[in-house]
């Protein structure tokens, strides 16, 4: 951002001054996560930087936390990872089904008690994690589901609901609903409508929601951890577990890779943000 | 056509009426779609929240524990020594207890009505293997002398009723004592209030602190060319998308003793290299990573809201003579308020529920009310407690809701 040629000597100090200060709250945002990057790769056990890799000797250097992350015996990520997969993907599921039809019904005009309802589907958002965790896990204890898959599932939709119906009623408030009732008209079933024209222009959207419910599902930590038993360990619940026994740098590896899932996912987030602009017309 | 004659819709009824039928007719449609999500929440959530309000005043463990003794404590008044079928229900019931190991609750239990109860019970459980049938009141008292101070029999007398809002007084370290009244435990034992100061002030002070740090981010966001935000708002995305454990890993690496930060402090000299200073475990631990962890929900709200604002105004403003920080604060900051008021109770209500980082990073000292329902939960297995807990938490982030609601409104939350 150029300043003009007659901005006065004390007003450029401070605009150089700003810019400082948010370089520096840029750089604290994000440096933290490259930190990890480099000692994932740290040839010692230690979480220290060594004087070798100051220097880039490329002895200091290895994979071998990945290796063990893999290979490793007695480890825990395999199981972790693909129960953290299952759940996740069941949970989407659910939350993207669920959460759409809601915001569907709420975006109509006819909806009585609009203002309520949507405080109580958005509640699970609001409500703090920890007392979510202890409602749900009371509630899947007296029916039984505790320390299963199926219980973790339905406590993640829970979460996961409220960011699809507010990401789909997002899209649908651009919504001409004219083009609809022009399809009725020329013949078509509400089923056939719904699936041939709302459902491909409110996709972006539907997407976008069930991205946030999947991450909400395979970052979750607080409820699994009330909720799980050996055999429904999670990624999340094994760093946990790691973080407070002894850090060792094949947590990093993990941590690693999530960057690296979390980067995949903010390009998928962004890309569909611009395509549904693009869509309903919207141009900034 | 008149006045009086109704218009006529194609079957033949008033057409007042058939638009009712069909407005009638959408609003059950439109509430059938969103019945399935609403049953379902309601089924699973929000039933089990209210239940844990009958679940934290249900007090029915001891009761259950001595069914005999209670019921033969029904007829005395509690000014003096209870009579022999007191003692002799109590002794049946203990021995069950004993019998099935599970003495030691009602021991504890106990010893929160009564400090010393715990050591005469204890000694009982080994004296009454003796016992002989027949006058049980003379057999126990003499196990112990405690037995026949009266204070003992009315400490279990009181500990009967099957609902109580104890849980909530031990909340806020209180207590009812043996007259009935509610006074303050001693100072030295106030730890929950100490939780819930803590507690707020964190959540304060993490709120300032990222308001601070969001505002003239967002404003650059705002105010730079399209090409140029929207790189650094990847800055600002990337965490958001990022699993929360790993920035918490990532502050534990950066913040140890032989960290990152600790070797930079000592590289500019700022302290000595055997004088590092604690920067983890403790309270700088939790503010610092609840800060950035927190950080995106306050400039996203702000974002979308200086992104509206027209630039304009601002010169509009300074054409009329106006230099550039009154401009500022007389048409600017005012025009982002509401963007203002949205982050800050976002950030408020995560904050003041927080639980893995505080867990992680807090130590003792930084630990907040989250980590003590938690510790209740899976240590103590003090449940009822914990929901007591958990719902003075959940009254607090209502009441903030409610407010949030009648500012801003929750259909105008944005994501990303």
């Amino acid at each position: 951002m150029a300043l003009p040629k007659y901005t006065e000597p004390h007003y450029r100090i401070w605009h150089y001054f700003y810019l400082f200060i948010c370089g520096c709250v840029f750089f604290f945002l994000i440096a933290p996560l490259f930190v990890i990057f480099p000692l994932s790769f740290n040839a010692e056990e230690f979480l220290v930087f060594t004087d070798g890799m100051k220097r880039l000797d490329p002895d200091a250097f290895s994979t071998r936390w990945y290796k063990d992350m893999v290979y490793g015996t007695k480890n825990p990520w395999g199981l972790a990872a693909k129960n953290s997969f299952i759940i996740a993907i069941f949970a989407t599921f659910g939350s993207i089904i669920l959460g759409t039809l809601a915001a569907l019904g709420l975006s109509s005009r006819h909806m009585p008690y609009k203002g309520l309802i949507m405080a109580t589907l958005i509640s699970p958002m609001i409500v703090p994690l920890i007392i979510s965790g202890v409602a749900i896990f009371f509630f899947m204890a007296k029916v039984g589901l505790a320390a299963t898959h199926l219980g973790i599932i339905l406590a993640h939709i829970i979460l996961g609901t409220p960011f699809v119906v507010i990401t789909v009623t997002a899209t649908l408030s651009g919504f001409d609903h004219s083009i609809t009732r022009a399809a009725s008209s020329l013949g078509s079933n509400p089923f056939n409508t719904f699936m041939k024209i709302t459902l491909p222009l409110i996709l972006p959207g539907v997407i976008s929601g069930g991205l946030f419910a999947f991450v909400t599902s395979f970052d979750e930590v607080v409820v699994v951890l009330f909720l799980a038993g050996l055999d429904n360990t999670t990624i999340p619940v094994q760093m946990w577990t790691g973080l407070r026994e002894q850090l060792s740098p094949t947590i990093l590896a993990v941590a690693t890779c999530l960057i690296v899932l979390s980067i995949l996912i903010l390009v998928t987030a962004e890309l569909l943000r611009r395509r549904s602009e693009r869509l309903r017309g919207i141009n900034r | 056509m008149s006045s009086e004659q109704k218009i006529l819709s194609t079957g033949g009824i008033p057409l007042e009426e058939s638009l009712k039928q069909a407005e009638k007719k959408n609003k059950i449609k439109a509430f059938l779609l969103v019945t399935p999500l609403l049953l379902f929440l309601i089924i699973t959530y929000i039933i089990p929240i209210a239940d844990m309000f009958s679940r934290s005043i249900d007090d029915k463990m001891v009761t259950n524990m001595l069914p005999k003794t209670y019921k033969a404590m029904e007829q005395w008044d509690g000014k003096e020594l209870p009579p022999e079928e007191v003692f002799k229900a109590f002794y049946l019931d203990y021995k069950i207890l004993v019998e099935n190991k599970t003495a030691g609750k009602l021991q504890t239990q106990l010893n929160y009505e009564k400090n010393g109860f715990k050591s005469v019970l204890k000694k009982l459980a080994r004296k009454q293997k003796k016992f002989e049938e027949g006058n049980y009141k003379e057999q126990i008292m003499k196990v112990h002398k405690r037995w026949r101070n009266v204070d003992y029999w009315r400490a279990i007398k009181r500990r009967a009723p099957a609902y109580t809002y104890s849980k909530y007084l031990k909340g806020v370290d209180m207590y009812s004592n043996e007259d009935g009244k509610i006074v303050q435990v001693a100072e030295d034992r106030r730890i929950h209030r100490i939780l819930w100061s803590r507690t707020l002030e964190v959540a304060f002070f993490v709120t300032l602190f990222c308001f601070l740090m969001a505002y003239p981010i967002a404003h650059l966001l705002a105010t730079l060319p399209m090409k140029y935000s929207n790189l650094l708002m990847i800055c600002v995305l990337l965490p958001f998308w990022t699993s929360l454990l790993v920035r918490t890993a990532s502050w534990m690496i950066l913040l140890q003793q032989q960290g990152l930060v600790n070797d930079f402090f000592v590289w500019i000299g700022l302290v000595t290299d055997d004088n590092r200073p604690e920067m983890m475990y403790n309270k700088t631990g939790t503010y610092v990573a609840m800060t950035q962890i927190l950080l995106p929900f306050m400039v996203l709200p702000l974002y979308s809201v200086m992104k509206t604002i027209s630039p304009s105004l601002m010169r509009a403003g300074k054409s009329l003579g106006a230099t550039p920080s009154v401009a500022f604060f007389k048409i600017y900051f005012p025009l982002t308020i509401p963007g203002i008021g949205a982050g800050c109770l976002l950030v408020f209500i995560l904050a003041i529920g927080y639980y893995i980082t505080p867990a992680l990073v807090g130590g003792a000292s930084g630990t907040l009310i989250s980590n003590q329902i938690a510790y209740h939960m899976k240590s103590t297995l003090d449940w009822s407690f914990a929901s007591a807990m958990g719902l003075m938490l959940l009254t607090g982030v209502l009441v903030i809701y409610w407010i949030y609601n009648k500012l801003v409104g929750v259909d105008n939350i944005k994501l990303g």
